[in-house]
């Protein structure tokens, strides 16, 4: 979800995140109980329909869709050679409606709208579950995720400026013990902003 | 103008003392603090937000005991570090200044304002749904600024926050450090940021060695240094 988000204004957009993920997950199992390649083909046009009304450039949907045909590109021929090109097919669209409508839902929806939704989720039981912490730890994954992989990175060219491409453990000790100081400064910047009273 | 007062403030890392009965009070506007590294100079601001607690003395902003109010004063005193990376938790530009609203009892929609008002005071709102970690270093610091300053500190405390930068973002970050209307605390290398500062605080050793107008401190520190 890390920068896919393409804001908009439009009414898929504004749907609320809960009704979103709830319709979304009816469709998934909608699309998974059709067995006619017409139906697919129907719910297809429906689902570019709503990548239109949203909005979202070519470029962004084909960056989400896009790795799903190249797999498409080999499971089709050999599930048409086990069982058929009428089952292919039927394979191939319901995954493709399901990623693309997956795709379409994160193109569409903030982080901050996810996590809220979560914390509402999480309300009714809140005399267990502090909903603030497990939102935070959840924003906190997503945003370490560019963090470590910046470490991760930095730590590959050190390696390679000093000629120890080889070794796993000059790049996983370095890693590690960066990632534990970043941790660190994380959790003293929460705590900077009041995330610990 | 808030006032922060250390009264015989010891820290120690361990065995070894940082901070050794520090006496100040800090009533001025614009407040730099230099020293080498290992000198103190990160610690004793720490102590302003109770980031670190000192093992003995008292540390009060606006009369207020660090130690015993710390909410109170976590509200009061904004910090900003050095490594904008560190200090920025959410995903989104916007997303992660309205987070400092959070917990405030404000509305969804005062919190939207808030915080759009914040990125265009610091030329962000163009970036507000991009992700925070894909800015220039510069526009890092300048969203970790927006998103202690959407909080309406008093005191705005900044640990080196121009170390990581080029000259012209150096120089932009300290101009806008200086033109903000709360008193603001500086710690930083770069010395001819100062001059404009109406104090400047040199700690060697964790002991506080000159104080006073930034000629004055500077000089002092400048020999120091020779």
């Amino acid at each position: 979800m890390i920068g896919l988000y393409h804001p908009g204004h439009s009414l898929v957009h504004r749907t609320p995140m809960l009704l979103k993920l709830l319709l979304l997950s009816l469709a998934v199992v909608l699309v998974g109980l059709l067995g006619q390649l017409w139906q697919l083909g129907a719910c297809l046009l429906v689902v570019a329909a709503l990548f239109l009304a949203a909005r979202v450039p070519l470029g962004a949907a084909w960056k989400q869709i896009g790795p799903i045909l190249w797999i498409l590109v080999i499971a089709v021929p050999l599930q048409a050679l086990f069982a058929g090109w009428t089952t292919a097919g039927l394979m191939a669209g319901r995954l493709l409606i399901a990623v693309a409508l997956a795709a379409l839902f994160t193109l569409t929806t903030t982080v901050t709208a996810v996590l809220e939704g979560f914390q509402k989720l999480l309300r009714p039981f809140r005399r267990w579950v502090d909903a603030d912490r497990v939102g935070l730890l959840l924003a906190l994954t997503l945003r370490c995720i560019p963090l470590v992989a910046e470490i991760v990175s930095e730590v590959i060219e050190a390696r390679r400026a000093r000629g120890t491409q080889g070794s796993l453990l000059a790049l996983a000790v370095p890693v590690v013990v960066r990632s534990l100081y970043a941790a660190d400064a994380i959790g003293e910047a929460l705590a900077a902003r009041g995330l610990d009273d | 103008m808030s006032t922060i007062d250390f009264d015989g403030v010891s820290h120690a890392f361990g065995e070894r003392m940082v901070l050794q009965d520090i006496r100040l009070n800090l009533t001025e506007q614009r407040i730099g603090i230099v020293g080498a590294n290992g000198s103190g100079k990160s610690t004793l601001v720490r102590l302003i937000n109770g980031l670190i607690r000192p093992d003995t003395g008292t540390v009060t902003v606006g009369g207020l005991d660090v130690a015993r109010h710390i909410k109170a004063v976590r509200r009061q005193v904004g910090f900003i570090f050095t490594n904008p990376d560190n200090q920025i938790v959410m995903p989104t530009v916007a997303e992660d200044v309205a987070f400092t609203l959070r917990r405030r009892g404000l509305t969804s929609l005062e919190i939207t304002t808030r915080t759009q008002a914040a990125l265009e005071r610091f030329g962000l709102d163009q970036h507000a749904d991009h992700p925070a970690h894909r800015l220039s270093g510069g526009q890092k610091q300048l969203l970790a600024l927006a998103a202690v300053l959407v909080g309406e500190p008093e005191i705005v405390v900044a640990d080196e926050p121009t170390t990581l930068l080029d000259a012209r973002n150096a120089r932009s970050i300290t101009e806008l450090l200086l033109g903000l209307s709360q008193q603001v605390i500086v710690v930083t290398h770069q010395l001819d940021l100062l001059a404009d500062f109406d104090r400047v605080i040199v700690i060697e050793h964790g002991r506080v060695v000159a104080d006073g107008a930034p000629d004055e401190a500077l000089g002092a520190y400048r020999e120091l240094l020779a």
